[in-house]
């Protein structure tokens, strides 16, 4: 029986506002049917999102959701789920919104490990405000704002959120939503901070600027491009130039922020006065 | 138990914030305001509240409307550099009706200024310092004991009107210390947000209620919705229906507005006779109010009003002391903000004379004195 994914969206909400061909459909599916897979309940769940045609899934998704500021969802979601640890807090971001504008806070959200999916839609270009090049777009292509061609390096996210101490990181495309459903899957249960960086087409802007003439050339560029972790690792420098690697990045067990936190807390006694006392 | 604790005014502010129920604060440090982290990091965490040290200002703030949105009771404090980084995410609290309170210790000067200097250059970034028509809420307290207290009005303020409260605080007042009685529990009432009671079917997380506030439902209670920056309707969408997008930025206003009978104070001294009135907030009240002794006890009619709430701008007071004052003078740590609201209200009723420092120095009672 085909996935009812009605049931996850806000069907008075549609038709969406993304253009036709648009990897984010492609990516928000996937998002619904790990949510689905691991039976998350939607009053438990908050879906945070920052601002831009990424920025757009929070209005959707049936849950409870938050459409941020440009940049900043991750500074939401990390109050949210401090103040309330038993929700599911997920966060959906462009490559524009988590690593230009919010990149101070995608390191530090690595950094800290508190328990939160972050989903990164990365189309290599600023979609919502009309085609500027991002610090993902790869150099040499071409932009609104690069109409010379973009001699700015490229940003590799996943490597971005290895080095900040993401304790696990995904890299998927849209191509291979198998395999994307996989790595949600286990970030969702992975217990910290948990990155998948989702290769999403932007067919209008990104596409158009540079030569791809259809959606679905953006799908093919992703098969021929993707090379999963473990043909990476014998495989030459030369061999990977232009190429990104896919799966499992990285993933390792440590404490998370919220559980070490409250610890600190319940080792203290219960009485204010008594606290109070002590500091006077 | 009751307690007198001789405390400066940045901890009385945080004694205050932990009286009104916070149980949250992010913050990024900075002087002259970084006394009220330090003394939350000590507290909260064995009150089972949460103490989050971020990033920066942007994410303090963020933090602070996201654990508001889960239900807790957060605040924030800084100072000019990072008042400036919070205006964007106090403009989302605004529109998006997140109960929240933002202390800004000020500090001279504009960009770095002079960090431990006083000033009082913050006013009118108080007011329109983030984008776009939006209440505001600001408070200044001239004295130790009023940074305990109006940190809990602040905090009532801020749940029952869903919006956030600014507390400008100069240096002085900040890091002076004084002796004060700390309240029993239960002495000053506690506000806390209304939480709705509509089915979860039915319900429309901006649907204004008492006052024209909705009851928006914490993250996590059962109910299932949508908030955004963006302008939305009663259902918390976004709209671009004209006629929507002019009701929800004219309730925002008016919500505060109805509210001010309740959230403007002010103190008169010596008003009834006054034919010269000093108008005054933050530390240089108490200079402005030495002097007015002083002026009095030579024989001079003369009064004081000392703003404690300066946004919303408490108009009554000023209409009242400008039917019998000839003269209006207006001490301020700054090149002269609260008098524009002075003379736009006084309509050239009555003579108002400016005094301004921008030096970092105390305005002295004599600098008063002299003009009254
Ligand atoms: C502070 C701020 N600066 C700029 C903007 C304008 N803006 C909106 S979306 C966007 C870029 C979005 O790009 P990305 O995050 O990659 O998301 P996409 O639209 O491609 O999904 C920009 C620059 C804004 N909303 N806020
Ligand atoms: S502009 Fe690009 S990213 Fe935005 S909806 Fe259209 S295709 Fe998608």
């Amino acid at each position: 029986m085909a996935f009812d994914y009605s049931k996850y969206l806000r069907n008075d909400k549609m038709p969406h506002i993304w253009c036709p061909g648009c990897g984010n459909g492609i990516a928000m599916k996937s998002l619904i049917r790990a949510i689905d897979a691991l039976g998350y309940k939607k009053e438990e769940t908050v879906i945070i999102s920052g601002i831009g045609c990424s920025g757009r899934i929070s209005g959707y998704l049936d849950f409870n959701t938050l459409h941020t500021t440009h940049g900043r969802p991750l500074t939401f979601a990390t109050g949210i789920k401090l103040a309330n640890p038993k929700l599911n807090v997920i966060v959906v971001s462009g490559d524009g919104d988590c690593a230009a504008i919010g990149g101070n806070h995608f390191i530090h959200a690595c950094r800290r490990n508190i328990d939160i999916t972050l989903i990164i839609f990365n189309n290599y270009i600023y979609g919502m405000t009309g085609g500027q090049h991002s610090p993902t777009t790869p150099s040499g292509s071409y932009s609104t704002t690069t109409p010379h061609r973009n001699i700015d390096p490229q940003f590799d996210l996943s490597k971005l959120a290895i080095g900040a101490g993401a304790t696990f990181v995904a890299r998927e495309t849209t191509y291979n939503i198998f395999a994307l459903d996989k790595v949600v899957i286990e970030a969702f249960k992975h217990k910290g901070f948990s990155v998948v960086e989702v290769m999403v087409g932007c067919p209008i802007y990104y596409g158009r600027k540079n030569g791809f003439k259809s959606a679905f050339s953006l799908l093919d560029w992703q098969r021929k491009n993707a090379i999963r972790m473990e043909r990476a690792q014998s495989m030459k420098p030369e061999e990977l130039e232009g190429k990104f690697t896919t799966g499992i990045l990285h993933r390792r067990e440590v404490p998370e922020y919220t559980q070490l936190y409250y610890t600190l807390t319940e080792s203290f006694e219960k009485s204010v006065d008594k606290v109070s006392m002590e500091r006077e | 138990m009751e307690k007198e604790k001789f405390l400066q005014g940045n901890e009385a502010f945080a004694e205050g914030a932990l009286y009104a129920g916070c149980n949250f604060f992010a913050g990024y440090p900075i002087s002259p305001s970084s006394e009220i982290a330090e003394y939350m990091a000590y507290e909260l965490p064995r009150r089972k509240g949460v103490f989050i040290e971020m990033e920066d200002e942007i994410a303090s703030m963020g933090a602070v409307i996201g654990a508001s949105l889960a239900g807790a009771k957060a605040m924030t404090a800084t100072s000019g550099p990072g008042f400036s980084l919070k205006q964007e995410h106090i403009g989302f609290a605004c529109i998006t009706e997140v109960p929240c309170v933002i202390v800004d210790v000020m500090r001279g000067g504009p960009s770095t200024g002079t960090p431990t200097g006083p000033a009082q250059g913050d006013v009118m970034q108080a007011r329109w310092g983030t984008h776009g028509d939006h209440p505001a809420v600001a408070i200044a307290p001239s004295t130790v004991e009023e940074c305990f207290y109006e940190a809990v009005r602040a905090f009532n303020i801020s749940e029952k009107y869903r919006n956030p409260v600014i507390l400008l605080i100069d240096e002085v007042v900040g890091h002076m210390r004084e002796k004060i009685r700390i309240p029993k529990p239960g002495e000053i009432e506690i506000i806390n947000r209304r939480r709705p009671n509509e089915a979860y079917d039915d319900y429309l997380p901006y649907k204004p209620d008492l006052g024209g506030v909705p009851n928006i439902a914490n993250f996590g209670t059962g109910y299932r919705f949508h908030i955004t920056g963006l302008s939305h309707d009663w259902s918390g969408f976004p709209t671009n229906d004209p006629k929507r997008i002019g009701e929800l930025i004219q309730r925002l206003t008016k919500k505060v507005e109805k509210g001010e009978d309740e959230i403007l104070r002010w103190e008169e001294f010596m008003l009834e006779d006054a034919e010269t009135a000093v108008v005054a907030y933050g530390s240089v009240a108490r200079s402005a109010k030495f002097a007015v002794k002083c002026a009095r006890n030579a024989g001079k009619k003369v009064g004081l009003l000392k703003l404690i709430t300066i946004w919303p701008f408490p108009v009554k007071p000023l209409k009242r002391l400008a039917e019998h004052a000839r003269k209006v003078i207006i001490p301020e740590m700054n090149l002269g903000q609260i008098v524009l609201e002075v003379e736009r209200v006084i309509g050239g009723k009555a003579d108002v004379i400016p005094i301004n420092r921008v030096d970092t120095e105390l305005i002295s009672p004599d600098e008063i004195l002299v003009k009254l």
